[in-house]
C-alpha cells in the first residue's frame, strides 16, 4: 500500500536539504572567521594576517614566534573588541530572530519594541545623575540594563494576559519606543552641552568599551540564553504557524511567549548596556538567515547568530577603514552599509 | 466517549451555549452544523480547553478536563483550526512533522520522517513533501494541515470546516479517509461543516446548533427535514433521499427569508 521508493526518495531529499543548510552555516562560519581576523588586524597599527594568526595560535598554546608588542596589541586591545563584535552581533541577531518568531512579524526586533531605547534612556539618566557616585563604567551599563528590563517587564505583563495578540504586543512595544525616546530627549534637553555630547556618544554604539571582563559576562549570558532557546527550537518553529495552530499542536503559547521574551530581554539588555545602541542588526540578520535556510529553528536560530555576528564584525572592520586612523561609531556604520545590501536582498528575493 | 454537561457560554450579551449537554461516541463521526456566528468554532475550543465556559464540564472517558493539566488533556487531540494560511519558510514535510511536536528533537530520526511521509502518502500528497509551503494553493495547505492533525495520532479529531478550500476530489479523499480511520481506530471525530449534503453523507451523528441551543441531534436521516432547515437557516428547501437512503437537501431559488434572526 505504502509507496516505499517514493518515501525513501523524499527522506533523501529532506537529508539533502539538511546538508545544504549545514553547508550555508559552514560558509557563514568561514566568513565570520575572516572578518574576525581582519577586525583584529585593522586599527591604528595595521598588523599582517600572519601576525594575527600567530598571536592567536600562541594564545592557544601553540609554539609560534610572536613579538611581544604584537601579542600585547592582539590580546589586550584588539581581541576583546573583536570578540565583543561577534558576541553582540550574534546576540542581536538571535534576539531579533526570536522577536520575529514570537510576534509573527518580520519587522519586530528588540529595537522596534523599545528595549534599546529604554537602555539608552537608562544610560543617559545615569550620566545625567553623575553615575550616582560610582564609576561611570559600571553605573552606565547598570542603568541601561535596569531600564531595558523595566520596559521589557511591561511587555511581559501584557504577554501574560491571555487575550493579548501579537499585533497588540507590537503596538505596545512601539508605544514604549516612543515613550523612552521622548524621555531620552528630555534628559538630553535638560543636560549641559558637554553631558549631552557624552550621552550622544553612548547612543551611537561603540565596541571600544569592551574589556575582558564585560566580554566574559556578555559571552556567558548569550551562551546560556541561546542554549535555552535552542531547546525550544521545535516549539518556536510551531509558533510561526500562528498562535492558534501552535496551541492545537500542544504548545503552551502564553508560557513560551513569556519565557522567550524574558530571555531575549536579558540578552538585549546585557549586550546593549556594554556597547550602546546598535539598531539595524536585530532586524536584518534574521531576515537574511530566513532567506538562506528557512524557518526550521534548528538552523534558523544558529544562522541568525552567525549572520548577526558577521555583520557587526565586518561593520567593525569598516568603521576603522572609512577614515584610516580614526574610529567611526559602529552604530552609524551598520545601518549605512547594511541598508543598501538589505534592499538588494528584498528586491532580488526569489521563491 | 467525549462528553459535555450543562455548558453555558456567553461573551457579554452574546449567548453561544445555553445549557447544552451531549456525548460523542468513539468510532463515530459527529458533524456540527448551524448558522454563521452560532459558536460552533467556540464549542470546539471549549472542548480543547482553550475557552473557559461560565459553567459546564467536559469529560473524556469519564475523566474531567483539568485546566491545570491542559497539555495532558490536549495530547489526545488532533485539532485543525479553521485558518488555513501557511505563510512560513518550512517544507510540507516539516509542517506535518510538527504534528508530533513532543517527539521531535534536534536530530530528526528516519522513523518520524517516514511516519510523516506515510501520513502524506495516505491522502495522496507524497509528491509535495519537499515543497516550500508558501508555494502551495489554499486547498493544498488544507490537506497538509489535515496530514499534520493525523500525525498526532489522536483519540479525538476535531476539524473546523476541513473542506472549505478543497476541490471535489480532495473533499472526497479527506472525508473518506476520516470515515475509514474513525471506525478503524475508534476515534471520536468531530467536524464543523456548512454543506448539509456532505454533513448528511458523512455524519453518524448530526448536531444542529442555533442561538445557543442544541436544536436537534441524531442520525441525519432521522432529523434532517425541510422544517429543520427552515427553522435553522430560514431557507425553503426540499429534503429527498438518494438511492442509498441518505438525505440530500435541495434549496429553492430565492428561497431565503431576509428577516430571519
Amino acid at each position: 500500500m505504502i509507496n516505499t521508493t517514493l518515501v525513501t526518495e523524499a527522506v533523501n531529499a529532506q537529508r539533502r536539504y539538511e546538508k545544504r543548510r549545514w553547508f550555508v552555516i559552514a560558509c557563514l562560519l568561514m566568513l565570520l572567521l575572516f572578518s574576525f581576523v581582519f577586525d583584529i588586524a585593522t586599527g591604528p597599527s595595521l598588523l599582517g594576517i600572519s601576525q594575527v594568526s600567530n598571536a592567536l595560535a600562541s594564545l592557544f598554546g601553540f609554539p609560534v614566534e610572536v613579538s611581544h608588542i604584537t601579542e600585547m596589541i592582539v590580546i589586550n586591545l584588539r581581541l576583546p573588541i573583536a570578540l565583543m563584535a561577534v558576541i553582540v552581533g550574534g546576540s542581536l541577531g538571535v534576539g531579533g530572530a526570536e522577536m520575529q518568531t514570537l510576534l509573527n512579524n518580520p519587522m519586530a526586533s528588540p529595537y522596534t519594541l523599545g528595549m534599546a531605547a529604554a537602555a539608552g534612556f537608562g544610560a543617559a539618566l545615569m550620566l545625567y545623575l553623575g553615575s550616582l557616585g560610582m564609576s561611570s563604567q559600571i553605573a552606565v551599563p547598570i542603568g541601561a540594563f535596569v531600564c531595558c528590563m523595566l520596559s521589557a517587564s511591561l511587555l511581559f505583563g501584557l504577554a501574560m494576559m491571555r487575550h493579548i495578540t501579537s499585533g497588540q504586543l507590537i503596538l505596545a512595544g512601539i508605544a514604549l519606543l516612543f515613550l523612552f525616546q521622548s524621555l531620552l530627549s528630555l534628559v538630553q534637553f535638560v543636560s549641559s552641552p558637554e553631558l549631552s555630547q557624552q550621552i550622544l556618544f553612548w547612543l551611537f554604539g561603540s565596541l571600544t568599551k569592551a574589556t575582558w571582563s564585560n566580554v566574559a559576562i556578555t559571552a556567558g549570558v548569550t551562551l546560556v540564553c541561546v542554549l535555552v532557546l535552542l531547546k525550544d527550537a521545535w516549539k518556536l518553529t510551531a509558533l510561526r504557524l500562528g498562535e492558534e495552530r501552535a496551541k492545537s499542536l500542544g504548545v503552551n503559547v502564553t508560557r513560551l511567549r513569556l519565557k522567550t521574551l524574558i530571555i531575549v530581554a536579558i540578552m538585549t539588555a546585557t549586550a546593549t548596556s556594554f556597547v550602546g545602541i546598535i539598531g539595524f542588526i536585530g532586524i536584518v540578520a534574521p531576515n537574511i538567515a530566513r532567506m538562506l535556510v528557512g524557518e526550521d529553528q534548528r538552523y534558523f536560530l544558529p544562522l541568525s547568530f552567525l549572520v548577526g555576528a558577521f555583520l557587526l564584525s565586518s561593520a567593525s572592520v569598516l568603521s576603522k577603514a572609512i577614515v584610516p586612523g580614526s574610529l567611526f561609531p559602529i552604530g552609524i556604520v551598520t545601518a549605512i552599509i547594511g541598508v543598501p545590501f538589505f534592499f538588494w536582498l528584498i528586491i532580488g528575493k526569489k521563491r | 466517549m467525549l462528553e459535555i454537561r450543562n455548558l453555558h457560554l456567553a461573551f457579554d450579551d452574546l449567548v453561544l451555549a445555553n445549557d447544552i449537554s451531549f456525548s460523542l461516541k468513539a468510532g463515530q463521526t459527529h458533524v456540527i452544523i448551524g448558522p454563521n456566528g452560532t459558536g460552533k468554532s467556540t464549542l470546539l475550543k471549549t472542548l480543547f480547553g482553550d475557552v473557559q465556559p461560565q459553567q459546564g464540564d467536559v469529560y473524556f472517558d469519564g475523566e474531567p478536563l483539568n485546566r491545570k493539566q491542559l497539555s495532558k488533556w490536549r495530547r489526545r487531540f488532533g485539532y485543525m483550526p479553521q485558518d488555513i494560511r501557511l505563510d512560513v519558510g518550512l517544507s510540507v514535510l516539516e509542517v506535518v512533522l510538527l504534528g508530533q511536536l513532543d517527539a521531535l528533537s534536534l536530530k530528526l530520526g528516519n522513523r518520524l520522517l517516514e511516519a510523516a511521509l506515510q501520513a502524506l502518502d495516505q491522502i495522496g500528497l507524497l509528491h509535495l513533501a519537499n515543497r516550500d509551503v508558501r508555494t502551495l494553493s489554499g486547498g493544498q495547505c488544507q490537506m497538509v494541515l489535515f496530514a499534520q492533525a493525523l500525525m498526532r495520532q489522536p483519540k479525538i479529531l476535531m476539524l473546523d470546516e476541513p473542506v472549505s478550500a478543497l476541490d471535489l476530489h480532495f473533499q472526497q479523499v479527506l472525508l473518506d479517509h476520516l470515515d475509514k480511520n474513525t471506525k478503524q481506530h475508534g476515534w471520536v471525530s468531530i467536524m464543523i461543516l456548512h454543506d448539509l449534503n456532505l454533513a448528511a453523507q458523512y455524519a453518524d451523528n448530526l448536531l444542529v446548533l442555533k442561538d445557543g441551543k442544541l436544536v436537534a441531534q441524531g442520525a441525519p436521516k432521522d432529523i434532517l427535514t425541510p422544517e429543520l432547515v427552515h427553522e435553522v437557516y430560514g431557507v425553503t428547501a426540499e429534503v429527498m433521499l438518494d438511492s442509498a437512503g441518505v438525505p440530500f437537501v435541495r434549496t429553492q431559488r430565492n428561497g431565503h427569508h431576509a428577516a430571519l434572526k
